[in-house]
């Protein structure tokens, strides 16, 4: 259930007993461990069929809701905590998306798989196609994530909405704790994972 | 005898409960006695922890699934969600479905003697609200030893029903499913119930609603308001699908009978109900509906209203539901989530408009079930074969 990489690092950052959404919750299964593990309440937001039905039958609040539209329908600090996992790179504007994450609650924690990958980078750089990978699973004419990006195109972005990165962390399987990922993220995380929070 | 389907409940009869306890209604009148009409489906278990209570809509009734007798040639109006292995399961829920007062399928209403003065009900009979028609499902559920209900369902006028449990009786209901229904009606929804009993009054039958003691019914107006229903209960696609611009005959008569295939349609609807159910039940049920606002008295504040509630919801709409449609379950659900409420919501693509909540649909199906596999699960409830 929590054998996504992120998903590990989020549970340990997730205080106990918080009010929190999950955008683009899948199956609901990162919820339904922080609810039992964590006491924590919240909803799942989703939309895809499958995931909304898998959630209900864990028990995990969700609603069927499509990001691109917004959260007009959360009031401004609805929440303690955000998470978006995998989801940003497929939203028509992940600007906006930040905005309304940190509008609704004080702190967001996002995942993305990072464009910069060395592995990435070979497809692209040396073999000259599209980068395929188990973080970008799909070819590039059926992706969904039509806004990729790379470690330090999202720290641009936060700092130029003067957002406050209180961790960053990257996840590679296995190998998250490794140093040269802890010291070149950029080059060695597949996954990114930020925490950030309003100036 | 011609074999009922496996997973159907099979053959089931009617009972009737009837109260002396006097029943205050929202209108200020009071109710001295009544009977409510009622069937079960499955078994009760020992801990009384199983019941299930269906809410029906405007034109419905008591017998929601099964077959009342071996001849009947439709199940009842919920059978796709009621039975042994569907969403609702009978060998694990126990089932109770009633007539509303003030309905015409023999709970107490305008087509029932008024024991005060021996004639029908009539226009006589009280107005009756979402509100009394929950107070009187609860002593129903008084009478059958049922406590607190696993889950309270309904669809439509139905789902507001189990909205409204949730608010009078928080502690006498486990779970809500809300289904193709909304907080309050719109303008449009009163407008088009006005049609409805403006054909209806003025139809010179109608005799002020004394009809039946004038040896008539008020049958054309009846017909007009389920055909202008029935409009509204379809989507724009269902009806184009099903019947198009296909004519009854080969070419066109230039006269005003029937030409069209949906002309047909809507007359024979017409017809069918305007015989089988009563006008004055008829004009009860779609006031019950204007009337229902629950934030009325809480600023228009929904989310106020909702306060009481303690049990998880389902809210379920469906895509081309034009009545009730999607952004008023999402008003609902907004509010809801405003008062940190527990609730789900899926909106089901589905051609067939407001009437898709009666019918089977694979995620319809999916979802409702996963529902009830939770509740189950979280009662600790037993399936017995």
């Amino acid at each position: 259930m929590m054998n996504r990489p992120d998903f590990k690092l989020i549970h340990e950052w997730i205080p106990e007993n918080a009010h929190i959404l999950d955008l683009a919750c899948g199956d609901g299964s990162l919820l339904a461990a922080l609810a039992r593990d964590k006491n924590v309440t919240g909803y799942g937001l989703e939309i895809d069929p499958d995931g909304i039905t898998a959630c209900i039958a864990r028990g995990v609040n969700v609603i069927e809701q499509n990001l691109d539209q917004g959260l007009a329908n959360f009031d401004d600090d609805a929440c303690d905590l955000v998470i978006m996992t995998q989801a940003l790179q497929a939203l028509r504007r992940p600007d906006l998306m930040l905005d309304e994450m940190l509008r609704v609650a004080s702190e967001a924690i996002i995942t993305f798989p990072n464009f910069a990958y060395w592995r990435h980078r070979m497809y692209l750089g040396i073999r000259g196609y599209m980068p395929v990978s188990k973080s970008l699973p799909h070819a590039w004419y059926d992706t969904p994530n039509i806004h990729l990006s790379t470690f330090n195109d999202f720290e641009q972005l936060c700092r130029d909405k003067g957002l406050i990165i209180v961790d960053r962390a990257v996840g590679i399987g296995d190998h998250e704790g490794h140093w040269t990922s802890r010291l070149w993220p950029n080059l060695f995380g597949e996954i990114a994972i930020f925490r950030v929070t309003r100036s | 005898m011609p074999k009922l389907p496996v997973d159907s409940v099979g053959l089931v009869t009617p009972r009737t409960a009837h109260f002396d306890d006097p029943l205050a209604l929202a209108c200020g009148r009071t109710l001295p006695a009544y009977d409510l009409v009622y069937e079960t489906y499955g078994t009760l278990n020992a801990e009384r922890s199983n019941a299930v209570l269906i809410c029906h809509a405007l034109s419905g009734h008591h017998h929601a699934a099964g077959y009342s007798s071996a001849d009947e040639r439709k199940p009842g109006w919920w059978d796709a969600h009621i039975g042994p292995g569907k969403s609702i399961d009978t060998e694990r829920f126990f089932v109770v479905s009633l007539n509303n007062l003030g309905g015409c399928h023999g709970s107490t209403g305008p087509n029932r003697e008024n024991p005060e003065t021996g004639r029908l009900w009539g226009p006589d009979f009280p107005m009756v609200t979402v509100s009394d028609w929950v107070n009187s499902q609860a002593r129903l559920a008084d009478r059958l030893g049922i406590e607190r209900f696993a889950a309270v369902i309904g669809g439509s006028l139905g789902g507001m029903q189990a909205l409204q449990w949730t608010l009078a009786y928080p502690e006498r209901v486990a779970s809500a499913a809300v289904i193709a229904a909304t907080s309050k009606l719109s303008a449009q929804n009163i407008a088009f119930n006005e049609v409805a009993r403006q054909a209806i009054r003025s139809d010179p039958d109608f005799h002020d609603g004394w009809y039946t003691e004038h040896d008539t019914m008020p049958r054309r107006g009846l017909k007009l308001a389920r055909m202008v229903g029935h409009i509204t209960y379809l989507s724009e696609d269902a009806m184009g699908h099903r019947f198009g611009r296909d004519l009854r005959a080969d070419d066109l008569n230039f006269g005003f009978d029937v030409e069209f295939q949906v002309e047909s349609y809507l007359r024979y609807q017409g017809d069918a109900f305007s015989t089988s159910f009563d006008a004055n039940t008829y004009l009860l049920m779609t006031k019950a509906l204007d009337y229902f606002d629950p934030a009325a008295d809480h600023d228009s504040d929904l989310a106020k209203a909702l306060a009481p509630a303690t049990c998880p919801f389902l809210v379920v709409s469906f895509t081309t539901d034009w009545r009730f449609p999607p952004p008023r379950s999402r008003e609902l659900v907004n509010a809801l989530v405003r008062a940190g409420k527990s609730v789900s919501y899926a909106n089901i693509d589905s051609t067939h408009g407001h009437d898709a909540f009666l019918m089977p649909e694979p995620r319809y199906q999916a979802v409702f079930a996963a529902f009830m596999d939770r509740i189950a699960a979280d009662l600790g409830l037993e399936t017995h074969a």
